[in-house]
């Protein structure tokens, strides 16, 4: 039989994002896979060269939606850095919540658009509804629902009083059973555990060798988190359990979520209980810096979060390069779709999480037709045009 | 007959990212659960731009989206309304002046409801939904 090339994307009526796959197939089998990526190249890096410091705080927020406040902190701490600006542990300790209410969000979000991918709508329903109450936690604490808008450098934007700190144990309480049930029905029910299990598994010595990261990486069975190995913000005062599943099939790395999210209520809890008193931000704004660099990394909810900021002195950066976790997982998990039905292949790109917004400042083409070639750099540059 | 009120008790939506930061894409996709309840007013999702009768645009348009965008709206069936919902499908937002981006979504396509927000919430998505559908008559 010969070769049929079936295009998945860039508009998807499940996957709220652009992006293309070539998927190359020979009947029912994946022989090759090519990811068309550059629908949502806005050009960032460049913008944030044309702002000034504090300004950008916004600008880098709005890479991705869904993970915001991370990439906020990780902007941020990279800027104290340079500047040698002291955050007041109350604020290490409010952004380290606001982070997790994000990591919760984000991880039902990628729960529900999974059940809804194997044909499941009524879970991805009920999921949808469960995630509502974290997101107006999320609105209670920031003031936005979404995009939050948190940060200063330097500090935060809002304190919590008692009045929050109750209403978000309370909800909390409500969505963690939710989460126990969900993670029951992921593990049991036959529609799920047919369509994930053993399916688009990556070996441990791969998911290394092709530096995945986050929840894919640990849905392999190694352990690597960044909150735990390089703390940052307040996480190394507060006590989390890094999660991990050693199948790496789809199945795990949707485990891993499940799990991590329960992990993520613990640790508000924890927060809430051991808030410390004091400021949360510095009293005058800072606007300007003195020459530096300075390497930041952050666990986003999908892996690990990279920024490298150069100051050259003044009030603007002069370059932010970011590297995004969803960068390593969608463009090297190709290696996943070895062998996979047709079927199969929306199920293993939903199991990386794959944030396009976040990935698409760098635009790459990888074709994997019996070799695996990156295009030159000049050929990448057409596709911005 | 109308046509345009053969669409207003089930305006079927088509959603297309053309460059958003995810934030307006996450809002549409909660405005479209049970939360909300879009299908009072009959708002579905439509799983084809041929079946669909009301585009939802979200997002800087970035260049290489525009030309997805024009062939996504042509495939729509007449009557056919376009909503840009959030800042930066309305103006750029936060990215105007980028060079992969277009300054608003109205430089693609013929744009009828601009919904503002960054991102907007739920609510005021399905009202500019609703809304749209009150001025058709």
């Amino acid at each position: 039989m010969s070769l049929i090339e079936i295009p998945v994307g860039p508009q998807h009526p499940a996957l709220h994002e652009p992006i293309l796959l070539r998927v190359r197939a020979d009947g029912e089998r994946v022989v090759g896979i090519q990811v068309v990526t550059g629908y949502n190249h806005r050009g960032v890096e460049k913008l944030g060269e044309r702002s000034t410091w504090s300004k950008d705080v916004f600008l880098y927020s709005r890479i991705c939606g869904i993970c915001n406040t991370v990439h906020a902190q990780t902007y941020t701490q990279g800027v104290e850095a340079i500047g040698g600006i002291e955050v007041p542990p109350r604020a290490q300790y409010l952004r380290t919540l606001v982070m997790e209410l994000e990591r919760i969000h984000s991880h039902i979000l990628i729960c529900a658009v999974m059940a809804e991918v194997v044909g499941f709508d009524s879970l991805f329903m009920l999921m949808m509804r469960d995630r509502e109450p974290v997101m107006m936690l999320k609105e209670l604490v920031t003031g936005n629902r979404v995009i939050a808008d948190y940060y200063v450098l330097g500090g935060v934007r809002r304190d919590l009083d008692e009045v929050k700190k109750d209403k978000i144990l309370k909800v909390l309480e409500g969505v963690e059973a939710r989460v126990k049930y969900y993670k029951k029905i992921f593990m049991e029910d036959y529609t799920i555990t047919k369509r994930l299990l053993g399916v688009g598994v990556i070996k441990p010595s791969e998911a290394v060798a092709y530096s995945l990261v986050g929840p894919t990486l640990r849905g392999s069975g190694v352990k690597s988190d960044v909150r735990a190995d390089d703390p940052y913000a307040a996480y190394g005062e507060i006590p989390f359990n890094v999660v991990t599943y050693s199948d790496g099939d789809s199945l795990s790395r949707m485990l891993v979520r499940l799990d991590e999210t329960l992990e993520s209520i613990e640790m508000i809890r924890y927060i809430i209980k051991h808030l410390p008193e004091g400021p949360i931000a510095p009293k005058t704004p800072i606007r300007t810096l003195h020459e530096g660099e300075a390497f930041s990394r952050v666990e986003a909810p999908r892996g690990e979060l990279i920024y490298h900021i150069v100051s050259k002195g003044g009030d603007k950066p002069y370059r932010v390069k970011v590297r995004t976790p969803s960068f390593n997982n969608i463009i090297n998990g190709v290696i996943a779709y070895r062998d996979a039905r047709i079927a199969d292949v929306p199920v293993i790109l939903t199991s990386f999480d794959p944030c396009i917004s976040c990935t698409e400042r760098i635009l790459v083409i990888d074709e994997r037709n019996g070799s695996t070639k990156v295009l030159s750099l000049k050929d990448l540059s057409r596709w911005g045009k | 007959m109308n046509k345009v009120k053969l669409i207003k008790y089930s305006p079927w939506l088509l959603h297309f990212n053309t460059g958003a930061c995810n934030g307006c894409d996450i809002e549409v996709l909660a405005a479209l659960t049970p939360y909300y309840d879009p299908e009072r007013f009959g708002v579905k999702l439509a799983p084809n731009p041929r079946h669909a009768d009301v585009m939802v645009v979200t997002g800087a348009v970035t260049k290489k989206a525009a030309e997805r965008l024009k062939r996504l709206y042509d495939q729509m069936p007449p009557p056919k309304f376009v909503i840009a919902v959030g800042a930066c499908a309305i103006s750029g937002g936060i990215f105007s002046g980028s060079y992969a981006v277009l300054n608003g979504a109205d430089k693609a396509v013929p744009v009828d409801m601009y919904v503002p927000g960054c991102p907007p919430r739920p609510e005021a998505i399905l009202y500019g939904v609703v809304k749209l559908l009150s001025k058709l008559g």
